[in-house]
């Protein structure tokens, strides 16, 4: 592919070379009834290359989108995209057509008069209406899904874990026995409290803080997210969870895992991919990747932007509740 | 207006003029040279992104200190995102489109001497002048340029010690585009007060070509949204230096707590972003009235739906004011707003649906002429529907959670704004050279520009959105740290071989562009047969339009191939015949 474009290039240049160096030859500036025809037929050639285009990218490019939502939330998000990307591709695999092949079609003739036709009342109504009527079948689906996403008010026992970001790392801080969270300020901060957890607070004593983030399968979670220094953005893709982090205020997401992280190394879709992967990576001679679900920094945040990341691990409620167990609280990591 | 007669000097001509048509070109040409910069800065970026560890000399020649053996540093990436940003959204594409553009032709489309203010346009395009002077020194300072994203977001605009290019090179930044401000506002209000003042005898609202009403309306949004950008960078710019806590709030980095309280970026994000939205249309209408006017002369026909399309401008104008927050849905916004931004950001696609309808109606049944003008119009309505359907995604704020700032949403833009409104300005300028230079620009590379740009420009961006939906997010140095995005590697070198060749397809345009001005062929006085007021001024330009008398105005512009005329043009002086109804 590479090689290719690289004569593909060469060959361009070449050509733009010569033609420069014959301009002053060529003193053509409006288009003759010869050129009218070549463009004409250019566009429909182009017309060609563009559903090309199009479906060789869909085919070669498939297999690196993600897989399947591992949220029954992003599920609906899923789902909802779905129908929209059928709405778009049938409008552009429609009106392209119409572009090119009219561009090819009626491509100028010399001696023919073109069509007077300045308006027709009956078909701008029609294509004023129709869009009305799909756009408004999207808003609506769409802000169902949208109010249910963001909307965790009615979650029932939600695990409540906060996400703490800063310039190039996340930390976070489950919420403990008595799933509440302990007051926290950046004025606190200090050595390893470095969170700023406000231990005169009673709600903080349990408080755990981690470095990997572990959810329960089947739980809403509840991610409180903030940032100590400028804003970052929790990005966890494959979850279609996102929110950025805000110094002075918190923000929040909420989402029910519903694969464990070994159930998604198992999915077919993620197999095909990280073997795509791993074909790449044994070509450069770097060890075999294996699945891991992530948080990503997704808001542009200074110089390591691109290096600031958090392994997620989606267990089973019971092992979750025993990897929890073993993690000390803020109050015995602060005494040692 | 008396002031034509008057003997110029080399600095009243040339310099300091205040004719509209010599703005025009000044502004066309330093839009060209920041396009350049902008381009470029493009070109190394993709270099980085699709070759991260491998040595270019390309960028151990132009980096200097930002580099290490031929490979950019994390800082300096980030900065040329930035300024590329900046200057293609703002220098190119609402200086060097809308300046030039709306100052050639606005006087010369409407039957009128000059702008209303000569002088304030003159200082108008000064002032651009000076801004992007200013922009170009802050890439060479010390610690860098500016480099927290085009949309400079604090905290990490506000504080250096977030990031080196909030230093100096962010102070000129603001400085630069402050200048900048001033600039756009003076040329807008001139816009306004000249279509509204200076038509000709017969010039009604509802006679002015498409291009009018687009440089008309973008002008009214220009005004009601460039004076907010304006304050949040002036509150940005107390923040920075005296010690303000507009956007700041509660900020412990490198060891220390700021005094910082209260503020908050979301306020910024909602003050950039009512410009920010509105800029889109800024510099989109104004390719489609172009696109408008050079479809219905190249096709022989008039516009399909004038008032349909005079209606969805105004629309597009209005909504494009009340949908800034589509940009901020995961931003720690109230959900509830989400809803309400939704909404008026699908509402869009209706204006937009009916505009490119009625283009594609007005190649129906016509006569193509294929001058490259023509190929880059109806090139814009190919991306404008490409990118364009790609907004009902990122529009709905439950599929904007996961594509939000990802690639896809990098893919969507440049192909709606940057890609179609550059499409415009191209269009532009093949079309309206004979009337800046007197002179026509060659044709034949006129096709090679277009069509290697257009198999480019989808090559790019095409598979962008796939590298987007795989997850990725913008303005990552390189995707190294991350083995989930390993099979990307690939795609982001196709990516970047079409962006070559697409930046090379730009230097047709400039030896094609260059070359023309001084050995083109001669222009004729209308060489396109169209029909709009521009073309009856003489092909050598005279200060004040027309020699004589204005003409007056009796048609719409529209009027190609109309039943019972001769020629398939009617130029909008000619008088209605006995019994002819106007359209």
């Amino acid at each position: 592919m590479t090689a290719l474009f690289y004569i593909l290039l060469a060959i361009v240049i070449g050509i733009a070379i010569w033609q420069i160096i014959s301009i002053f030859n060529l003193k053509g500036a409006i288009a003759t009834e010869k050129d009218n025809n070549t463009q004409g037929i250019l566009f429909a050639a182009f017309g060609i290359f563009f559903y090309g285009l199009m479906i060789f990218s869909f085919w070669k490019y498939s297999v690196i989108l993600l897989p399947e939502s591992a949220s029954s939330e992003g599920a609906r998000i899923d789902n909802l995209y779905m129908v929209t990307m059928g709405v778009i591709l049938f409008v552009q695999a429609i009106t392209q057509f119409l572009l090119f092949f009219f561009a090819f079609k009626y491509r100028g003739i010399k001696g023919r008069k073109a069509l007077f036709y300045a308006d027709s009342h009956k078909l701008e109504m029609i294509w004023t209406i129709v869009p009305a009527v799909v756009l408004a079948g999207l808003v609506l689906y769409g802000l169902s899904v949208w109010n249910d996403v963001m909307d965790a008010s009615d979650a029932e026992n939600p695990l409540i874990i906060e996400v703490d970001a800063k310039q190039f790392q996340w930390e976070a801080r489950y919420a403990g026995a008595d799933n509440e969270l302990g007051r926290a300020n950046v004025r606190n901060i200090k050595g390893i409290n470095t969170m700023g957890v406000d231990m005169t607070d009673k709600n903080s004593i349990d408080d755990i803080p981690t470095r990997e983030l572990h959810l329960p399968k089947g739980r809403q979670v509840i991610f409180k997210f903030r940032s100590q220094d400028v804003l970052h953005s929790a990005y966890m893709p494959h979850f279609r969870a996102q929110m950025n982090c805000v110094p002075g205020m918190v923000t929040q997401f909420s989402f029910t895992p519903s694969m464990t992280t070994e159930e998604m190394r198992a999915n077919e879709k993620t197999m095909a991919k990280v073997k795509g992967i791993n074909i790449i990576r044994a070509e450069k001679g770097e060890d075999p990747y294996e699945f891991d679900y992530l948080l990503l920094c997704n808001k542009i945040c200074g110089s390591s932007h691109y290096n600031m990341q958090m392994k997620i691990v989606v267990q089973e409620e019971a092992d979750f509740n025993s990897w929890l167990s073993t993690q000390k609280t803020i109050a015995e990591v602060l005494k040692e | 207006m008396s002031d034509h007669h008057h003997k110029e000097t080399f600095i009243t001509k040339y310099v300091f003029s205040t004719d509209h048509k010599m703005i025009s070109k000044q502004y066309l040409i330093t839009g060209i040279f920041m396009g350049i910069i902008g381009v470029f800065m493009s070109m190394m970026f993709r270099l980085q992104i699709a070759w991260p560890d491998t040595s270019f000399s390309l960028i151990e020649a132009f980096l200097g200190r930002h580099q290490d053996g031929g490979v950019m540093s994390p800082d300096i990436y980030l900065a040329l995102v930035t300024i590329h940003g900046t200057i293609m959204v703002f220098f190119v594409l609402t200086a060097g489109l809308s300046g030039t553009f709306s100052n050639l032709l606005i006087p010369l489309q409407i039957g009128a001497r000059d702008m209303a203010s000569g002088f304030l346009n003159m200082v108008s395009y000064w002032l651009f002048f000076l801004s992007s002077v200013i922009m170009v020194i802050s890439l060479f300072v010390e610690a860098g340029p500016a480099s927290a994203g085009w949309t400079i977001y604090p905290p990490l605009s506000a504080l250096p010690q977030a990031i080196p290019g909030s230093g100096m090179g962010m102070t000129l930044w603001l400085i630069s585009m402050a200048i900048f401000i001033a600039s756009s506002l003076m040329g807008a209000l001139n816009y306004i007060v000249t279509v509204l003042n200076l038509r000709t005898v017969g010039m009604k609202m509802t006679r002015l070509p498409l291009t009018i009403w687009a440089f008309f309306v973008t002008a009214i949004i220009g005004v009601v949204s460039f004076p907010v950008l304006l304050s949040a960078a002036l509150l940005l710019i107390f923040d920075r230096s005296f010690g303000t806590s507009f956007f700041l709030s509660d900020i412990f980095i490198q060891g220390e707590v700021l005094h910082y309280q209260g503020g908050s970026p979301v306020l910024f994000e909602h003050l950039f972003w009512f410009l920010g939205h509105p800029e889109v249309y800024i510099v989109l209408l104004p390719a489609l009235g172009i696109t408008s006017e050079i479809i219905s002369t190249n096709s022989r026909k008039p516009i399909f739906g004038y008032r349909a399309m005079i209606g969805s401008i105004i629309a597009i104008a209005f909504l494009s004011t009340v949908v800034w927050g589509h940009h901020m849905f995961v931003s720690g916004m109230n959900p509830f707003l989400g809803s309400v931004f939704t909404f008026t950001t699908l509402l869009i696609a209706i204006p937009s649906a009916v505009k490119a309808f009625n283009y594609i109606t007005t190649l129906w049944k016509g006569n193509l002429q294929m001058n490259p003008a023509m190929l880059f119009s109806i090139g814009l309505v190919s991306t404008f529907i490409s990118g364009g359907l790609t907004g009902l995604v990122l529009g709905d704020s439950a599929l904007d959670i996961n594509v939000h700032d990802t690639y896809f949403v990098v893919a969507h833009f440049h192909l709606v704004m940057g890609v179609s409104a550059i499409y415009g300005m191209f269009a532009g300028v093949y079309h309206w050279f004979p009337k800046m230079y007197g002179r026509m620009m060659n044709k034949t590379l006129g096709y090679w520009h277009f069509w290697i740009t257009a198999i480019a420009a989808y090559g790019v961006f095409f598979p962008m959105h796939f590298v987007g939906l795989a997850g990725l997010p913008r303005r990552y140095y390189a995707n190294t740290a991350f083995p989930l995005f390993d099979d990307v590697a690939d795609v982001n070198i196709v990516i970047t071989l079409f962006a070559i060749l697409g930046g090379a397809a730009q230097l047709i345009f400039l030896t094609n562009f260059f070359i023309s001005i001084y050995k083109g062929k001669k222009a004729t006085q209308n060489p396109w047969k169209s029909n709009t007021l521009e073309w009856t001024t003489p092909v050598e330009h005279v200060h004040g339009n027309w020699p004589g008398e204005i003409p007056a105005v009796h048609r719409w512009p529209y009027d190609y191939s109309k039943p019972g005329h001769e020629e398939d043009y009617v130029s909008q002086i000619t008088p209605l015949k006995e019994g002819e109804e106007e359209s």
